[in-house]
């Protein structure tokens, strides 16, 4: 098979420069089969992070010819001619070459309140398929946060990270407003101090999901209706209540302490 | 500039090395005990080799099977294990594992469901009855998110990428703490801690075709070692019989267990169901065997007999490499594994979601519509740390071992299924052993600062060398020899020349040199791995070499029968001093007596 170069960005947070490697292809290689065979010769300092290298862990996302991709997943074979340029996730600080720090988004897991399920009866709960799939859509999340990366609201705003949690944590919020055994509420933190506001559904998160999840349509667009319905709109807010009160209700009745 | 002394101090009451299921399900334990807990892991939260476990967790819940329990499960085990096993670490797994899995929901995690509600089991090797909780093909990263998610909202420290060289000693010989340091920055930092807890996972990255991750090279299982504690079973590796075979990029990526739950079965070239010719007589009674007896039984288990795909993983990793031997391999090596023929696109899609995506876009394979070509890839180790069942204590006080780093739960062969539970039962038996622990600790320790600065000056020695080795050629030629000499079968001859050429390792590990500065440098952490690679290598190797007989993950060709006296005994490992380059010391250590009313468990049904 034919030589590729690939440019890859190197440096830290002072700065940097593209490097150019260039090297035989092999057959079914993706894009991180080559950075390990460049680390494993010319450059054993050349930094990137990867760990299952089977699209599972959602580790190895970087920006492969400008676009968020996990290395991992990415063949060789369905590359443009040319070179292949791989630089760092562009909405994260720079560590060195193609890691960044992503200490944002685990910022953000911090401050999701937890799931309130009601006391577990004797043999566990009832809960039928159908009302677990929609939040298990969103637990497909492999936290590679191409979704983050590639948000508008924050890669090109940096001041808007003080008060934006980004797609992969509105999938969360919304995992957890769906979810079957859930008593909290969060609607009040989603709007005030989450940004969901921000968001103006771009699409853009749900086009670089490796897991295929539908994060505006499925998501977003849900929780903004929730949110601004708990807010402004007293017809809905007396709805939600019933709504609510039924989803109580159901539960209830699966819950009931074995006699 | 960085400095080559620690920056940073640390101090804890449990510190816990592995955020994997072990790790995170030990943690929450300890917080729950009202203790100050942190967490260390080499990767990010999160990216554990947790999240590659596709099938799901095993549970005697009796959800789809009434007639499931506990009993049953044990004796699954330990039949699975080929009675290797530490009888009261089955026999704890069994009797907790429910209940752990209902823990599991209270805490977020969302499992597929049955007709009326309940949490949906699903068949796998080796288990009687459908006894898998599981979503889809992604159980681990739901046991991992679920746990992670708790660990956060617990308000847990974690420091991630943050590399453990070696555990400390206090004055008295107690694990007092450990010595690490930053991938980020590259600058050492010191813990103390009353009690540690290895969390570690496996070593399957010192061979050439394996599902692990980088991060599978042994560092527990060294680091307990170095640190006085006792390894066992070192030899007992578990071959996943479904490994990607093609392209060579991807070989040894793991295709679950699952496809052959759900139906898959296993041809050759020849197209033939090859695994009726395998069946073993421990296992005649309780196989199909006919197609048509196999097929009846995935409808209903009263129905027929299981078919012979879903033997104990050792049992199926062993047909595929004799057929491939035989000449009736796929193009590339492996065999075909066909759920295309057998299952709908639409059923294919939604019970394995997972594997329809990674064969279509890692190897341009329609699993809906083409058989998968599959092979043997190293996947788990069954030996580990020896600790005790009830409080995973190893026999250094101070320290901890849960999941794939302890040894002795799954015997010679582990289950499928069994590994998850393991996780969590025996994740939270450490958190509880731990603070046990503590409760009776009297004064206070100090640190061995003899052994933080021998770990620093170790580790930065490559870059004051020049001319050395390159680590990256370290690691491929180990890989090679390894799968060569101590791969899926085994001979005398290969396993002796394994431990010489091993020595020979050592000195290369001791020539490296480095490139760059420590801020993120790979080669750097590759050198820091090199010495765990090879002290679990060794390992192996000896108890490959000291098992003369074939049982479980451990295949010798020429003995290929069982051993009366080696079935009785586990073969341990202790280092003769405290430097990593000291010589071994390989003994037969006899197993725990199994209590008669356990015994007669394993008799039924035989």
């Amino acid at each position: 098979m034919s030589d590729v170069t690939m440019r890859i960005w190197r440096g830290d947070s002072t700065g940097g420069q593209f490097e150019n490697y260039t090297l035989e292809q092999n057959e079914g290689e993706v894009v991180l089969d080559v950075i390990h065979r460049i680390q494993a010769t010319e450059a054993p300092d050349l930094a990137c992070r990867w760990n299952c290298k089977a699209g599972k862990c959602g580790s190895c996302a970087a920006e492969i010819n400008g676009k968020p991709r996990l290395m991992c997943m990415t063949r060789m074979s369905d590359m443009p001619e040319g070179p292949i340029t791989v630089t760092p996730m562009k909405t994260f600080p720079i560590i060195r070459d193609l890691v960044t720090d992503v200490s944002f988004n685990y910022a953000q897991a911090e401050k999701v309140p937890a799931l309130l399920p009601p006391p577990m009866p004797e043999g566990g709960y009832r809960i039928f398929q159908e009302d677990v799939e929609r939040s298990q859509e969103f637990r497909k999340c492999i936290e590679c946060f191409m979704c983050q990366d590639v948000c508008h609201v924050i890669r090109d705003h940096e001041d808007n990270k003080q008060h934006y949690a980004g797609p992969r944590f509105f999938i969360r919020y919304a995992e957890l407003e769906m979810h079957p055994l859930d008593t909290n509420d969060r609607r009040d933190l989603i709007r005030e101090d989450m940004g969901l506001g921000y968001c103006n559904i771009t699409k853009c998160c749900t086009e670089v999901c490796p897991e295929h999840i539908k994060i505006t349509d499925n998501a977003i667009i849900p929780l903004k209706e929730r949110v601004v319905d708990a807010h402004y709109d007293p017809v809905a807010w007396l709805g939600r209540k019933i709504r609510r009160k039924t989803k109580v209700s159901a539960q209830d009745a699966a819950v009931q302490p074995a006699p | 500039m960085s400095t080559n002394t620690p920056t940073e101090h640390h101090e804890y009451d449990v510190l816990i090395i592995g955020a994997g299921g072990a790790g995170l399900r030990a943690a929450i334990e300890a917080k729950q005990r009202g203790l100050k807990v942190g967490i260390i892991t080499k990767s990010l939260l999160g990216k554990a080799h947790t999240v590659m476990a596709e099938g799901g967790m095993a549970a005697a819940m009796g959800n789809v099977y009434e007639e499931d329990n506990w009993m049953v499960h044990f004796r699954d085990t330990m039949r699975g294990g080929k009675y290797l096993n530490n009888y009261r670490m089955a026999e704890l797994h069994a009797k907790e594992s429910p209940d752990r899995v209902w823990e599991l929901e209270q805490w977020g995690a969302l499992f597929d469901r049955t007709k009326d509600g309940k949490i949906l089991q699903r068949d796998f090797g080796g288990h009687r009855y459908a006894r898998l909780a599981h979503v889809g093909d992604r159980t681990g990263l739901e046991l991992i998110r679920t746990l992670q998610q708790k660990v956060v909202s617990m308000g847990t420290d974690v420091f991630m990428e943050c590399k453990v060289l070696r555990l400390l000693h206090d004055q008295d010989g107690k694990i007092a703490g450990a010595v690490a340091y930053w991938r980020a920055s590259g600058e050492f930092v010191t813990f103390s801690a009353k009690a540690v807890v290895l969390a570690t996972g496996g070593v399957g990255k010192s061979w050439k075709f394996t599902s692990n991750s980088w991060e599978g090279t042994g560092d527990g299982h060294a680091m307990a070692m170095w640190a006085g504690a006792e390894l066992i079973d070192m030899e007992c590796i578990q071959f996943h019989p479904t490994g990607m075979v093609w392209p060579l990029s991807v070989r040894g990526i793991l295709v679950t267990e699952g496809v052959r739950g759900d139906g898959g079965v296993l041809r050759n070239s020849e197209g033939e169901r090859f695994m009726f010719n395998y069946v073993a007589d421990m296992f005649r009674g309780e196989t199909a065997e006919t197609e048509e007896e196999g097929d009846r039984w995935y409808e209903d288990h009263a129905a027929g007999r299981r078919p012979p795909e879903l033997l104990p993983r050792d049992e199926v990793a062993r047909a595929i490499n004799t057929e491939v031997k035989a000449g009736r391999g796929s193009p590339h090596g492996g065999v075909y594994l066909d759920i295309a023929s057998r299952r709908p696109a639409e059923f294919i899609r939604r019970r394995l979601p997972s594997m329809y995506h990674q064969f279509m876009e890692l190897a341009g394979v329609d699993i809906t519509r083409e058989a998968m070509e599959i092979g043997p890839t190293c996947h788990y180790i069954m030996g580990g740390v020896k600790v005790d069942a009830d409080t995973a204590a190893t026999k250094v006080p101070g320290l901890f071992a849960a999941g794939e780093v302890a040894g002795g739960m799954h015997g010679a062969n582990r289950l499928g299924g069994n590994s998850l539970s393991d996780l969590i039962v025996f994740g939270r038996r450490a958190g509880m052993g731990a603070a046990d622990y503590i409760e009776g600790l009297q004064g206070s320790a100090t640190l061995n600062q003899g052994e933080v600065d021998a770990a620093i000056a170790e580790a930065l020695a490559p870059f004051n060398r020049e001319n050395g080795e390159n680590p990256y050629d370290i690691q491929r030629d180990l890989q090679e020899m390894m799968q060569a000499n101590v791969g899926i079968i085994r001979t005398g001859s290969e396993v002796e020349a394994a431990i010489e050429t091993l020595e020979n390792f050592t000195e290369r590990v001791q020539n490296i040199s480095l490139k760059g500065g420590r801020q993120y440098n790979p080669g750097w952490n590759l050198a820091t791995d090199l010495p765990s690679m090879l002290t679990v290598s060794k390992c192996t190797a000896r108890g490959a070499r000291d098992r003369k007989e074939s049982r479980g993950g451990h295949t010798r060709e020429d003995f290929p029968g069982t051993d009366e006296q080696l079935s009785k005994v586990n073969i341990g490992h202790t280092l003769a001093g405290n430097d990593w380059t000291a010589s071994i010391k390989t003994e037969q250590i006899p197993l725990l007596p199994i209590p008669a009313e356990l015994k007669a468990l394993l008799e039924e049904g035989k």
